[in-house]
């Protein structure tokens, strides 16, 4: 019997297969979530077909907003569960997991694996992963564009932690001439601001680990650190926590 | 039975009316006619919702033909036994839904607590009969969103502030007692009864008796099997503001008797492994089920409310020793102040040592302190609440929201995870 994970996230959907003894992943799937969940789920079920293994192989358990939408998990857990395991796999077991999704962040207290507190973000989308993708929208730029140009800049302060305002203050940077790379710097500065404040909330544990979408943006991790006063750890499989998280819960 | 005719003559807007009288049942049917294994007790409760602006207005209407007066109050700091020692009926006034929002937004900034914007809205907008059959609004400054509405509130509506004081000084309750003293004449000026020292006390006996009730009830949820779901004890409490107090009285003990039946059974009303959850927190006004709906359908139970809908209420009775109507004055305000811990006094100590208390007595497993939005003061007690707890080792939640249900996806991902984390 093998474990498959599926973190199926706002903006992104991820699987995994882990090995037997669940010490490794052996099979990883990353995909756009798309607008239908169960589509996307489909499609996970006839990659993971494709992987080489029968359905009865398979235990499997979904997870993120569109758990829901897996007709053919055995269960399902919030994400925040899995995050939080996946995490102490990939960082060891006493950490503060910071996980930028595409529509929340959550702040994650690990105590020797054990999830013991956690926050998430309100409504708002200040902070998260939507906030940069609106941003590098408006500069017309993809999100890796986006970085290197913010790489290069000097941060402006972006007050507003509404990402429609933030959107009109960028608006008025641009119009008064601000460089592009200053507005996009103060952009990543604005998110990690945000995301500290929610981490201020929580008494840390250990270290910082960041997983989510972002763990291959080194320029976003350092600027974390910055606000952070702390080093904060990620790995690349750190985007696939979640559905890590949710293969080792399997039971 | 049709009502419109009835809220016509309240002058209400029927029409706009129509459109809740057309939510309300789908509501109610997904969150309590769901459950499996009701407790048939609970029926006379359904059908009291069922008819809500029905039944009880009817009964309002007729006491006020035969020249009875309807006294509306908002919050529980204010004592039913005065109103009803000078022969008027007290009511609850609290709105817990989104529908009256909008109407409360044309007077009141956004940023105000939807339950003060509710209230307005359904005063405003005519779509509730016991906004239009109240002759005196008691309001109470126990916050200044409340303070400043009912300034509003009184421009449509005759209104009785009352000054709640915001210490627990000895100074404090002779100010409660005056305050009292205050309400008392007002409630006999409006029926012209004279409230004689036997017809307070008979009122201090009767709303005593409700809450010995509701106490029982609430008592059967210290079991380790619940015979009663947190859905339907909140929904008796909600009633309980409204309903006659000797008949609602007498409904509690009837369902109560099954109750017993069931507690020799070891009937559970909840699968083996369900988490024990108490809520705390602002109040949750009659139709507000959500946080309870989404916790008792993400594996937790709610088995207490440490609320104003909720032990609040119902927990400590008045001292009935008194004879003279200054005595009875005194323990009122004993009762009706010092022993409710509401948020707007500083210190408030007393409250988080409640929480803990209660914690041990119903056995929870966890503490959600849910607020509700642009309540600054339960807002910021949020601090003491979860530190405190968390240093008692007592896991907590804190959770904002308000009466729309924009946000329950994101709410049943919170509190999944939290009845998760009970779980490891």
């Amino acid at each position: 019997m093998l474990y498959a994970g599926i973190d199926i996230g706002s903006t992104a959907a991820k699987a995994v297969i882990l090995s037997e003894d669940k010490s490794s992943v052996i099979a990883r799937k990353l995909m756009p979530s798309g607008w239908n969940s169960r589509q996307t789920a489909d499609e996970i079920l006839a990659w993971l077909l494709s992987e080489g293994y029968s359905r009865e192989d398979l235990r499997v358990i979904a997870t993120g907003y569109g758990r829901v939408s897996v007709p053919y998990a055995d269960s399902t857990l919030t994400e925040i569960t899995c995050h939080g395991k996946g995490a102490a796999f990939l960082g060891g077991n006493d950490l503060t997991v910071i996980d930028i999704g595409g529509q929340d962040t959550k702040v994650i207290v690990l105590h020797g694996g054990r999830v013991v507190d956690f926050v998430m973000n309100d409504k708002c989308s200040a902070g998260t992963g939507k906030f940069l993708e609106v941003m590098s929208n408006r500069m017309g730029l993809t999100l890796q564009e986006f970085f290197a140009l913010a790489e290069k800049g000097h941060e402006v302060k972006i007050s507003s932690m509404c990402t429609v305002f933030a959107e009109s203050e960028i608006v008025s940077l641009m119009g008064l001439g601000t460089p592009r790379e200053d507005i996009a710097c103060g952009a990543v500065g604005s998110v990690a601001a945000k995301v500290s404040t929610l981490v201020n909330r929580k008494s840390p544990s250990g270290v910082y680990f960041l997983t989510g979408g972002f763990c291959e943006s080194p320029f976003l991790v350092e600027k974390l650190s910055a606000t952070l006063n702390a080093e904060v750890k990620t790995c690349p499989d750190a985007r696939f926590a979640g559905a890590i998280g949710a293969a080792l819960l399997g039971k | 039975m049709d009502y419109r005719a009835m809220w016509e003559s309240l002058g209400m807007d029927v029409k706009t009316h129509d459109l809740l009288c057309e939510a309300l049942p789908g509501a109610f049917g997904s969150v309590y006619l769901s459950q499996d294994n009701r407790p048939e007790g609970m029926d006379y409760f359904y059908s009291v919702v069922a008819a809500i602006h029905g039944l009880r207005p009817a009964e309002l209407v007729e006491h006020k033909k035969n020249g009875g007066k309807v006294v509306g109050t908002f919050c529980i700091h204010v004592p039913d036994e005065i109103p009803i020692a000078a022969g008027a009926i007290a009511t609850g006034l609290c709105s817990g839904s989104q529908f009256w929002v909008p109407g409360g937004e044309k007077k009141l900034p956004v940023a105000t607590c939807p339950l003060i914007k509710a209230s307005l809205g359904a005063r405003f907008d005519r779509t509730c009969p016991f906004f239009r059959l109240a002759d005196m609004f008691v309001g109470e400054n126990t916050c200044d969103g409340k303070k400043k509405a009912w300034e509003i509130l009184a421009e449509d509506a005759p209104v009785h502030v009352m000054d709640i004081p915001q210490m627990k000084r000895p100074e404090d309750f002779a100010h409660w007692e005056n305050e009292l003293k205050g309400y008392l004449k007002k409630c006999e000026e409006l029926t012209g009864n004279k409230v004689t020292p036997a017809k307070l006390r008979e009122a201090i006996i009767l709303v005593n008796k409700k809450r010995k009730a509701l106490q029982r009830l609430a008592s059967f949820r210290k079991l380790d099997n619940i015979p009663i779901t947190g859905k339907d004890m909140l929904l008796v409490t909600q009633i309980a503001f409204y309903d006659d107090p000797a008949r609602i009285t007498e409904q509690i003990h009837k369902l109560c008797d099954e109750l017993e039946e069931r507690a020799k059974n070891n009937f559970s009303s909840f699968p083996k492994g369900t988490k024990r959850i108490l809520l705390t927190g602002t109040p949750l006004s009659i139709p507000n089920w959500k946080m309870h709906h989404i916790i008792e359908t993400s594996g937790g139970a709610v088995v207490c409310e440490e609320m104003c809908t909720g032990i609040r209420y119902y927990e400590k009775c008045v001292d009935e020793s008194g004879s003279t109507i200054d005595e009875m004055i005194h323990n009122l305000a004993q009762r009706y102040m010092g022993g409710i811990h509401c948020a707007c006094f500083t210190p408030n100590a007393e409250r988080i040592d409640d929480i803990k208390r209660l914690v041990k007595e119903y056995k929870a497993d966890g503490v959600i302190d849910l607020n509700l939005k642009f309540c600054n003061i339960y807002d910021i007690e949020g601090f003491f609440v979860e530190r405190e707890l968390k240093a008692a080792g007592i896991p907590v939640l804190g959770i904002e929201t308000d009466y729309t249900d924009q946000d329950s996806e994101q709410l049943k991902t919170r509190v999944g995870a939290f009845i998760e984390m009970l779980g490891n």
